[in-house]
């Protein structure tokens, strides 16, 4: 067995596996549950400043995209902040965190944009003896309307001001959580590693509209017949993660800022996707909120395995594919691939056939006996014959050898070649001139 | 009702009424909507799909499935019945896996077919159980059209002559219309008079009247008929049944299977049907499993099916078969009857399948019996004036104004599903050669 234990800024838990604030870690029972569950870590459910606790609505607060058989591919919720007075959270974080001292206790946080409400809430925080904090610049519901979350999130100054505020009244570790809800992701991060940030932590959730009653015309949730955009997260905000999460590993200014990853992590696979793309840890909730606590076994004991089977520590693992996430101009234009498919496995489904013959380059036979074969002058290798393909492997890319004859073009496969240099693109030229 | 399984000769109520019930309810109970969701999320939607190719009446099957998936049942309905009226009764009884399921790439992928025939069923049961009717009769054209027969054949002929605006008369010998979807069906595959319900859906179409025992040669001649219509359409079925001819064959306890299956289906209460103990079914088809199914159902204590030759050849699908075994029936293949004894039992010799058929090999067997059921194949009655080619009628346009199709005419199997798609078909070829 690997060992998955982890230091994330300093945060010492027996794996990499957090709970993200959330509704699953609104009170002590959940996360002593959580705990007891075997994840190494827990983000407590963001708190407020005090006073007269926040209110939630009173209908339904999540709205969910189902894929077959009712599985839950994206969750999303319109719920606040946690609406339980701070004191009670205060005094629930202090007796988790004395009886679970091998793991790690964030407490996320959101007050409003004014210097004393940071300097109070951290005060107040101080003798819980949670390892650090978590700034909720993300939250895109609710909370938003009233100038934080990700209202904050969206505008880098303040990110950087309340992050320096935040390192100047406390010495607890800071992670700035960041919202997906921007043009590009790389203004956040560089502002929260100005004002001097521990980590990033991301994505939050995405504004989104889950789906619309079509009796009643109103959007999902539903509450007395109207709906509000909510914050998506769950499988199907992982591709967005997954890319945000790398454009910061790979920046000059931030490859260094430690990442704990967010977004879609439902398995182990998940999770390694996330490291090798730079997180140092990853943070979990639509699938906690799905199956249960005890989904982080199969996490353990797959990214055990794979570990293992890689003859790889975690830490081997952290950014291992962020050197190889470049930009388009830089990919290999002579790396020419050819569709095949294995006529032993070929279920003669025809699905490559409509895709290529109906939205793509018309690259495959199909006979009358619905045998299908690849066109190797008419194929691109776009990759949509495997991609819809029912049959795991019955479709895989050939690469052409260097120096034999591409039958598309009939030009002869070259050394590495990229847009910088091709003769097509205008800035080649003008710095070859 | 003081029987019990163990009583000797042929008995009605050898069970509780609680079994009766029990074993002639809905044989395969139909998809509640989540399993119809998952089922239908199983098909891949395939290009140009095999299952089309393999339904005799070319349902759209990937587009049905996708309908019920995005939760448009009656979408679904319209475009199963757009080329099968008969698309609930066929739902119940195709042999799917040797048509559609046989073809779904699933089973080349793992053996495990996309539920087309449950799927089917889920969307077409909803609108016949409304009795609400998606077609629209055409402008009247004023020709007029017979129809000999009420099964399939002639009721899925009946139904698109009457969309285009004919008028229908259809004579039907017997005393319902439904031909073997209300006589030749297992009990338990269309329980509740699912096929008199679907027959009252199918004729809201108007424009077609049945004339129920009318039986041509007796009531009315086809010369008549031929004067006074447009066209007549023959779907006649085959009425005879093959004879043994051996010895003891007319003893009272050796019946025809089909007429066994038809009393049965026609009986409300089973518990009155008598049985045997000891039943022997003497056929390798889907009437022979269907008899021998039920006389186990109606309590008989052995009931054996025996079959002439090896049992890869038997026309009764793997699934019927193993519905068989699995309701305690017996199969013994390669063997062929040579007597019925006095004492009832039925008397066999071993046959071995080669190369020049089957041989028998001189060594017998008996087995007890007192009852034995003939399901050996049905024969065509050819109506007077038309000529049979070989075993059956032409199939389609028999020159004229003759047409034919369903089990009377050759070409295809002998199906509900088949016998839709040649009555279907006849009524678009007549109705091109009226309108010509």
């Amino acid at each position: 067995m690997a060992d998955l234990s982890s230091t994330f800024i300093g945060i010492k838990s027996p794996n990499p596996f957090w709970l993200a604030s959330a509704p699953p870690t609104d009170k002590e029972y959940n996360v002593r549950r959580a705990y007891d569950a075997g994840w190494g870590g827990v983000v407590w459910k963001t708190l407020g400043s005090e006073g007269p606790p926040i209110v939630n609505v009173n209908g339904p607060r999540y709205g969910v995209v189902h894929g077959a058989d009712r599985r839950v591919l994206g969750l999303n919720n319109i719920e606040l902040i946690t609406d339980r007075p701070l004191e009670v959270n205060l005094r629930e974080i202090k007796q988790v965190k004395r009886d679970y001292k091998d793991r790690a206790l964030v407490i996320s946080l959101m007050v409003p944009c004014e210097e004393s409400y940071w300097k109070d809430i951290l005060k107040a925080i101080e003798d819980t003896e949670a390892d650090g904090v978590e700034l909720n610049f993300g939250c895109p519901h609710g909370m938003a309307e009233r100038g934080m979350g990700s209202a904050v999130g969206q505008v880098p100054e303040y990110i950087e001001m309340v992050t320096r505020w935040v390192k100047q009244y406390s010495r607890m570790p800071c992670i700035v959580k960041l919202t997906p809800n921007v043009t590009s992701i790389l203004p956040p991060a560089l502002a929260a590693n100005r004002g001097g940030a521990d980590a990033v932590s991301l994505i939050n959730t995405i504004k989104s509209i889950t789906n619309v009653d079509l009796d009643a015309f109103s959007p999902f949730p539903m509450i007395d017949g109207k709906g509000s955009h909510g914050g998506y997260c769950g499988p199907a905000v992982k591709p967005i993660a997954l890319n945000m999460v790398a454009e910061i590993a790979r920046h000059p200014e931030t490859r260094s800022l430690p990442i704990s990853g967010i977004g879609g992590v439902t398995t182990w696979r998940d999770a390694a996707e996330f490291m090798a793309l730079g997180a140092g840890n990853v943070q979990v909730c639509t699938a906690a909120m799905t199956y249960g606590f005890k989904v982080v076994q199969e996490m353990i004991s797959g990214l055990s395995q794979y570990l293992d089977e890689k003859q790889m520590a975690l830490s081997d693992l952290v950014g291992r594919a962020v050197p190889n996430f470049v930009e388009w101009q830089h990919l290999n234009l002579n790396y020419v691939t050819k569709a095949q498919i294995d006529q032993d496995l070929c279920i003669s489904c025809g699905r490559c056939y409509a895709a290529c013959e109906d939205t793509s380059h018309q690259a495959i036979a199909m006979s009358p006996d619905r045998v299908f074969t690849v066109k190797d002058e008419e194929c691109v290798a776009c990759n949509l014959c495997i991609d819809v393909c029912p049959v795991e492997d019955c479709i895989t890319m050939r690469e052409l050898p260097k120096g034999s004859t591409d039958p598309r073009t009939g030009r002869v496969v070259g050394d590495f070649a990229d847009w910088t240099t091709h003769p097509n693109n205008p800035a080649a030229r003008l710095a070859a001139e | 009702m003081a029987s019990t399984p163990y009583a000797a000769g042929i008995v009605a109520g050898r069970l509780s009424s609680s079994d009766y019930a029990a074993h002639f309810s809905d044989h395969e109970p139909p998809l509640d909507p989540h399993e119809a969701r998952v089922a239908a999320d199983r098909c891949y939607f395939c290009h140009d799909a095999p299952c089309i190719t393999a339904c005799p009446t070319s349902i759209d099957i990937p587009l049905f499935i996708r309908q019920i998936a995005t939760g448009t049942t009656d979408a679904a309905a319209r475009t199963i019945f757009d080329q099968n009226i008969f698309g609930g009764i066929c739902a119940r009884v195709c042999p799917t896996e040797n048509l559609c399921e046989g073809a779904c790439v699933r089973m080349e992928a793992e053996g495990n077919p996309v539920e087309i025939g449950a799927l089917q069923r889920f969307a077409t049961d909803p609108m016949i159980a409304r009795g609400d009717h998606p077609f629209t009769r055409g402008a009247a054209t004023g020709k007029r059209i017979a129809v000999v027969g009420a099964g399939p054949a002639g009721l899925a002929c009946a139904h698109r002559l009457a969309m285009k605006g004919h008028e229908v008369t259809v004579f039907e010998a017997r005393e319902k219309p439904g031909g073997l979807n209300e006589y030749g069906i297992a009990s338990y595959k269309a329980p509740g008079d699912f096929a008199q319900a679907e027959i009252d859906w199918l004729l809201q179409i108007g424009g077609i009247t049945i004339r129920t025992g009318t039986a041509l040669g007796r009531d009315v001649t086809l010369d008549a008929l031929l004067s006074g219509h447009d066209a007549v359409f023959l779907g006649v079925g085959l009425s005879g049944v093959n004879a043994l001819g051996i010895p003891g064959e007319d003893a009272a306890h050796v019946q025809n299977a089909v007429d066994f299956i038809a009393r049965l289906r026609q009986t409300t209460d089973k518990s009155t049907l008598p049985i045997g103990r000891d039943v022997v079914v003497i056929g390798g088809g889907m009437t022979a499993v269907d008899a021998a199914v039920q006389s186990k159902l109606l309590g008989a204590l052995n009931v054996t099916i025996v079959y002439r030759r090896g049992q890869e050849r038997m026309s009764a699908s793997d699934v019927e078969q193993n519905h068989a075994l699995t309701t305690g029936v017996r199969l013994i293949t390669n063997a062929v009857p040579v007597e019925i004894r006095a004492d009832g039992a039925v008397a066999f010799e071993y046959t071995l399948d080669g190369d020049a058929g089957s041989q028998r090999t001189g060594q017998t067997f008996a087995l007890p019996a007192d009852q034995v059921f003939k399901a050996i194949g049905q024969t065509l009655t050819a109506p007077a004036g038309v000529t049979p080619e070989g075993r059956k009628l032409g199939a389609g346009h028999l020159g004229g104004k003759l047409w034919a199709g369903g089990d009377c005419a050759a070409g295809g199997e002998d199906l509900t599903v088949t016998a839709t798609a040649e009555g279907r078909d006849a009524a678009e070829a007549i109705h091109a050669a009226l309108t010509r």
